[in-house]
């Protein structure tokens, strides 16, 4: 159970004189639900870009899925997922195209992309939006399929960069259930997220203040050691020193 | 290869499916090239004259008819006097005055001369020149009768004359329009080319589409190729509709090889979509990219030789034009469909496309970072 597949070891990120992100040494395990969060600016989404091969660190290591972030992109690309904060299926083509552009373009065979969107179309339950502009669908029902969507071809890990901001409380509770199913196929789900509510539902999160990882610990353990009832008291002690801002 | 047809299904779809766009690539063009021929003329035509005819005789009568019979004139107004014929200068309601002066006919026939006065409204230099132009050889001309009905023969002394007969080669009838609608389809084809290849790709920066497409294992060279290949295959399209319409419309039957025309087409347009890559790897808006092209546009326009002949800019000029692709593909078609050339006269032009497609194609895939 303790195979990591995420290693960091002090992985930075200057932009200029500005530190995004401070030496940030971390492990995520095989089939972890990992928690990433921070206050707005806290350096999440630079780190995240960082493993997924977008941004090139400025100094530290990293290994993803097994590859190094400086000279494996390409082949840490094959292995993960990831589904950004902006919206990332294209609206002018239908759900089931959708689907089967990415699912093609990562190499899938046709008779694989064929069941795969079955399989899909019939767990989002989208019969009837199969042959929909995906513009058309409302947003919560629209993150589900783009997290679907990238976790398609099975990969070794996804990454969610803020998958449910601004998506009502029940769909993004279904979310979650993905989310699991998606743990329980073996991926490891890393993920960043603003709502106290869902870094529950984490076997781990780290707490990022200010380009530095604050705490890194299971939530029940992280309550523990601040004397906090909940996550949300917990974030918000640690987050009450934090300089930046946006 | 698999992976190119997946980007190329999705962005055909994406093409087709906004109409409003497909609209604008396909007839746009068409529309552009029915009209802009017969407008972007260099003929100077309706001049407005404004006769101050100090004579009442029949001889000056005879002079005016004549000039209205050209066609070039319009016959704007007869002022009593100079200062009045200034005021329609003035007003801008006259571009050029001819004063004939009094006793005109008497001083004709009794001295043999008479001086006339022509003044012209320069602000706009060619048809105060062309307007000039037009009406000295219309009074030469009349000078010339005047001399062949009232100087007996005999008396003349016969005066050598230099007889001028030109013959125009290629374009016979010196129709304005042969020679700017291939160009202005060049043109048409250049837009179509490099704005909507560079718009689409900074559509999906702003949408946030293309890091999707930047965290899968899709390729560069895939991802470019699967924007170029559409657009390519659109860019010919519109050009043969083009040459359709100018064939339907203009009588423009291609003298030269036609596949010569579509293999430097081939080329140009892979030149052409490199440089809307290029402008895209530059622009994070559409509102970049669009402002970006509309400078290349502009410039690819004037210094191409379409409106004005290179070998008369300023030498700063003509090396731009030298540096502009549209240039050669003008100087190609007409060389081709006007004059008949063939391969080997067009072989330094394919040879210099060739460089702007190597050039502007690696240049983009270098800048084209999936990674920042």
């Amino acid at each position: 159970m303790n195979e990591s597949v995420i290693t960091t070891n002090k992985l930075t990120k200057q932009f200029g004189d500005f530190i995004a992100a401070n030496e940030l040494s971390f492990e995520v395990n095989k089939g972890e639900i990992f928690g990433f969060l921070g206050a707005n600016g806290a350096g999440k989404t630079t780190a995240m870009r960082m493993l997924c091969g977008l941004l090139v660190p400025s100094s530290g290591t990293a290994t993803v899925a097994g590859y190094d972030v400086y000279k494996h992109r390409e082949k840490i690309k094959q292995n993960i997922g990831y589904m950004s904060q902006k919206f990332s299926l294209y609206e002018d083509l239908t759900v089931s195209e959708n689907i089967k552009f990415y699912a093609g373009i990562y190499g899938l065979s046709d008779s694989l992309i064929k069941e795969k969107s079955e399989q899909l179309i019939h767990q989002l339950d989208l019969r009837k939006e199969e042959n929909q502009l995906v513009s058309s669908l409302p947003l919560g029902w629209r993150q589900k399929l783009a997290f679907s969507v990238a976790v398609i071809h099975d990969p070794k890990i996804v990454f969610l960069d803020e998958p449910t901001g601004g998506v009502d409380p029940v769909t993004r509770r279904q979310f979650w259930d993905l989310i699991y199913d998606a743990a329980h196929r073996g991926i490891t789900v890393f993920v960043t997220t603003h709502y106290m509510d869902e870094a529950e539902y984490c076997n781990r999160i780290s707490i990022m203040v200010d380009g530095v990882i604050e705490a890194l610990d299971t939530p029940a353990n992280l309550k523990k050691n601040y004397s906090s009832k909940s996550m949300d008291e917990v974030f918000r002690q640690l987050a009450r020193n934090a300089k930046r801002s946006e | 290869m698999r992976t190119i047809r997946f980007l190329l299904q999705k962005e055909f779809r994406q093409i087709f499916r906004n109409k409003t766009l497909l609209r604008a690539i396909l007839f746009a063009p068409l529309m552009q090239l029915m009209l802009l021929p017969w407008a972007a003329n260099y003929e100077v035509k309706n001049i407005a004259l404004a006769v101050v005819d100090n004579d009442h005789s029949i001889e000056s009568q005879r002079l005016i008819s004549k000039i209205y019979s050209s066609g070039y004139f319009i016959l704007k107004a007869f002022p009593a006097d100079y200062s009045h014929a200034y005021n329609l200068i003035e007003e801008d309601k006259a571009d050029i005055i001819l004063e004939i002066p009094s006793h005109f006919e008497r001083n004709l026939v009794r001295d043999g001369k008479q001086k006339l006065y022509i003044a012209a409204n320069a602000i706009n230099g060619t048809k105060a020149l062309v307007g000039t132009n037009y009406l000295g050889g219309i009074i030469a001309e009349y000078n010339s009768t005047v001399r062949m009905v009232w100087l007996e023969p005999g008396k003349m002394n016969p005066q050598p004359t230099v007889e001028i007969v030109s013959s125009n080669w290629y374009n016979p009838l010196m129709n304005y329009k042969i020679f700017m609608v291939p160009g202005i389809l060049v043109l048409l084809v250049t837009m179509v080319g490099s704005m909507m290849c560079a718009m689409n790709i900074v559509k999906e920066k702003e949408i946030g589409t293309i890091e999707q497409i930047n965290v899968t294992p899709i390729s560069k060279i895939h991802f470019i190729l699967g924007k170029l290949i559409p657009f390519w295959i659109l860019g010919m399209i519109v050009f043969t509709m083009g040459l359709i319409l100018a064939r339907v419309v203009y009588g423009i039957i291609p003298l030269g090889n036609i596949l010569l025309v579509y293999t430097f087409l081939s080329v140009y347009l892979i030149a052409i979509l490199g440089l809307g890559l290029l402008i895209s790897t530059y622009s994070s808006t559409q509102q970049q990219a669009m402002s970006v092209s509309f400078f290349f546009i502009m410039i690819f326009n004037l210094l191409s030789g379409l409106f004005t002949p290179i070998e008369s800019m300023p030498g700063w000029a003509q090396v731009i034009a030298s540096l502009n692709p549209v240039t050669y593909f003008i100087e190609v078609m007409r060389m081709v469909v006007l004059k008949g050339s063939s391969f080997h006269n067009i072989s330094h032009h394919l040879g210099v496309i060739l460089i702007f497609a190597l050039i502007f194609n690696a240049w983009a895939i270098l800048n084209y970072r999936k990674t920042s």
